[in-house]
């Protein structure tokens, strides 16, 4: 992005349009949709557009969490608020759940994290409720392996994504015919980047959990990133935390988002620091550093 | 702020990818970590220059053969517009792919390498963007650095396309052409200094000057497909119905008499809703809510149109049709027809046509079947009513996409005739 351009408050109102066509499809085309709902600033912007596309009925899906217990406290306290505010069914499961079925395994190491392990209990969830279609909050822009997924993307009885396997879209016309066992991911945000997301969050005002902005918290410093301390953090020895003013861009597992350096306040700030920042969201995510296919490979695997 | 999408095609190596990932930097549309990503990703291939094409060739088995294999959605920004480029392969499967990816386009690139000039895919490209109706047509005729930068290549490539386009062309449809080199940033967003002699815009300023012409859309007769019925039910609500749905084409206003497709009911429009906000009127690509003043009914599928401007009520169908399946088209199959959101059983009862698109020429005799990325065209018949208009009339409400009831795969795009 072009750091000096004024683009505050500009969100391409057609991208709204857009998503809250998709949500209609979803739950005009499925029997049991979900949400899925991860307390970050995507799926919030999801909760929103699913309010609008029904208003003024209730929002016709459940919102899912998989919970990892390494969730940020804020988070947890703002899904618990969002379903109440928003008069949706909240569903929660649980990856502890996950590994003491024995069904997943902690990893071990200093970068272990439940991030690929939340893959199995939502297959369960998935399994458990039946639901054909999920919808998630993935965009195309975030990384090159989405770059190429569908807006409707059919995953076969493991909930695995096949690249050649894929359905044309063609102009908007969205099928999501499947076969028994079979589901959908649906990302109706596919279009916007993460600018248009906070741009949005601004025009609507919506609310969002205080740890995207600015204030202070233990962190230690590791691989160039500032890791926000914590008891689900495997630390060296020489790896002592640190107060530090941050603010966190991207809101996964405390043991796979690092925070950034931060005294943004408001959202005008937010705005400005991703206009003028050299690091793209997703640099902030520890899970996609681990290779060059990271993503895709845990794509096939069923991971959203 | 409005958005311009783009289609971008080209063949095997004429640097489409180096194009796209040097506009995007020229743009600074890439960070600092993904440029360090892409640094070591180079120097792993044992490249000595930064190999901009990795920054969209994201599948791994696309890295390992230094191909594109799928559409792939690429975003940037300028103050100006927000631009949504798809991108699509330039070898295997590719009229399907071109044709994905350039539905919703406004603007198709063709990228030619000045060293080979006119391909056999050149004739594709027209082909589909005609096909498609894109209004503006940007021809970059790229790797120019290669043959020293010459007008005299550039003027005779330029003639033979032209050529090219004045057979295939539609009446409207702008056709540019630009110098370029994308290795070395000639003529990308700013004016290159290598070709003094080229006077016309970088294709960054042919880009931003394009007026998309939304409004046309807004000119063409009103069509409001319903997606979903929306009753609360609610204490506050309870005798409440509302027709969701996105305006697919012109425009709405509140009191205007409408005419429900297919029961013929009329009524007037008693509100325009967006999430409560009361609109007067609500136009082309807008997601709303309407009530009508009568009890009508109204269901997913139907479609709620002016009295005095209706579209034909179709069960029989004459269609261009692309082909998109490994599984050839015949006639006599039966297929599921989705129109918007609407849909119906179909059945194939001819194929009239196949158009061999680089000679130009129409079959009309001895065809069997239609297979992978093939076009002809076909009559169908449907169980129910559709309510289309021709695409070159009315290109929002003049496609459907033809389904597998067997594989559920989408296997065809067709263009009502």
């Amino acid at each position: 992005m072009n750091s000096n351009t004024p683009k505050h408050g500009y969100f391409p109102r057609e991208l709204e349009d857009e998503a809250i066509y998709i949500m209609r499809e979803v739950a005009a085309q499925f029997e049991k949709p979900a949400l899925l709902f991860s307390g970050g600033k995507d799926s919030i912007t999801l909760v929103r557009l699913a309010q609008k596309a029904f208003y003024p009925g209730k929002i016709p899906f459940p919102l899912v969490h998989v919970d990892t217990g390494h969730n940020f406290p804020e988070t947890i306290e703002f899904r618990d608020w969002l379903a109440k505010e928003t008069g949706a069914e909240l569903i929660v499961r649980y990856v502890q759940d996950s590994i003491n079925q024995g069904k997943a395994k902690e990893e071990t190491g200093k970068y272990a994290s439940r991030n690929v392990l939340q893959t199995v209990t939502l297959l369960d969830a998935i399994e458990e409720f039946k639901f054909d279609a999920c919808i998630g909050g993935a965009r195309r822009d975030e990384e090159k392996a989405r770059a190429k997924e569908r807006i409707f993307s059919v995953r076969d009885d493991f909930g695995q994504w096949d690249a050649k396997r894929q359905r044309p879209e063609l102009f908007d016309m969205l099928n999501g015919r499947i076969a028994i066992g079979e589901n959908v991911r649906v990302f109706p945000i596919s279009n916007w980047t993460e600018l248009d997301v906070w741009n949005y969050i601004k025009e609507e005002k919506m609310a969002i959990p205080s740890i995207y902005y600015s204030h202070k918290r233990q962190v230690i410093e590791r691989d160039g990133m500032l890791w926000a301390d914590s008891e689900h953090l495997n630390k060296d020895a020489d790896e002592i935390p640190f107060e530090a003013t941050v603010r966190f861009r991207t809101v996964g597992d405390m043991t796979c988002t690092a925070a950034v350096a931060s005294e943004a306040v408001e959202l005008d700030d937010i705005i400005g620091e991703i206009l003028s920042a050299e690091i793209s969201e997703r640099g902030a995510r520890i899970d996609d550093k681990r290779s060059e296919a990271a993503m895709e490979k845990r794509k096939q695997q069923g991971y959203f | 702020m409005d958005i311009l999408r783009i289609a971008t095609a080209g063949s095997v190596d004429d640097g489409k990818s180096t194009l796209i990932g040097r506009l995007l930097y020229e743009t600074k549309s890439i960070t600092k970590d993904k440029i360090e990503a892409l640094e070591s990703a180079s120097k792993r291939k044992g490249l000595d220059f930064l190999d901009l094409s990795l920054l969209t060739d994201g599948l791994i088995a696309e890295r390992e053969q230094g191909i594109t294999i799928d559409v792939a959605n690429i975003y940037f920004s300028t103050p100006q517009r927000k631009y949504i480029i798809a991108d699509t392969p330039g070898h295997f499967e590719y009229t399907r792919n071109m044709v994905t990816g350039a539905s919703n386009t406004k603007v198709s690139m063709i990228l030619i390498d000045a060293r080979n000039g006119v391909l056999e895919q050149t004739f594709r490209h027209f082909f589909i963007a005609s096909m498609l109706r894109i209004p503006k047509v940007i021809v970059c005729v790229n790797k120019m650095d290669l043959v020293g930068y010459s007008e005299e290549r550039f003027n005779a490539i330029k003639s033979d396309i032209q050529a090219i386009a004045d057979k295939v062309s539609f009446d409207g449809q702008e056709v540019t052409f630009i110098p370029m080199s994308s290795l070395y940033g000639q003529n990308l967003s700013i004016k290159s200094t290598e070709m003094p002699w080229f006077g016309g815009n970088s294709l960054l300023e042919e880009l931003e000057q394009f007026d998309s012409q939304f409004e046309i859309v807004n000119l063409k007769p009103a069509r409001f497909p319903v997606q979903f019925v929306v009753r609360p039910k609610t204490e506050e609500f309870h005798d409440y119905r509302g027709y969701a749905g996105k305006i697919a084409s012109g425009t709405f206003s509140v009191g205007e008499e409408i005419t429900v497709l297919p029961t013929g009911q009329s009524s007037k429009i008693a509100t325009i809703e967006k999430f409560g906000t009361q609109l007067q009127t609500a136009g082309a690509k807008e997601s709303v809510v309407i009530t009508l003043e009568t009890d009508v009914d109204v269901s997913r599928g139907n479609m709620l149109v002016k009295a005095n401007n209706q579209p034909n009520q179709l069960k029989e169908i004459t269609a261009r049709i692309c082909w998109m399946d490994s599984q050839a088209l015949v006639s006599g199959r039966t297929y599921i027809l989705q129109h918007g959101i609407n849909d119906s059983k179909a059945k194939i009862i001819s194929l009239n046509s196949k158009i061999d698109v680089v000679n130009q020429e129409t079959i009309e005799s001895g065809i069997s079947e239609l297979k992978l990325n093939e076009i002809g065209e076909i009559t169908l018949k449907t169980a129910k009513p559709i309510f289309a208009d021709k695409y070159e009339d009315n290109p929002a409400n003049g496609a459907f996409i033809l389904v597998d009831d067997q594989t559920n795969s989408t296997v065809g795009v067709g263009f009502v005739l």
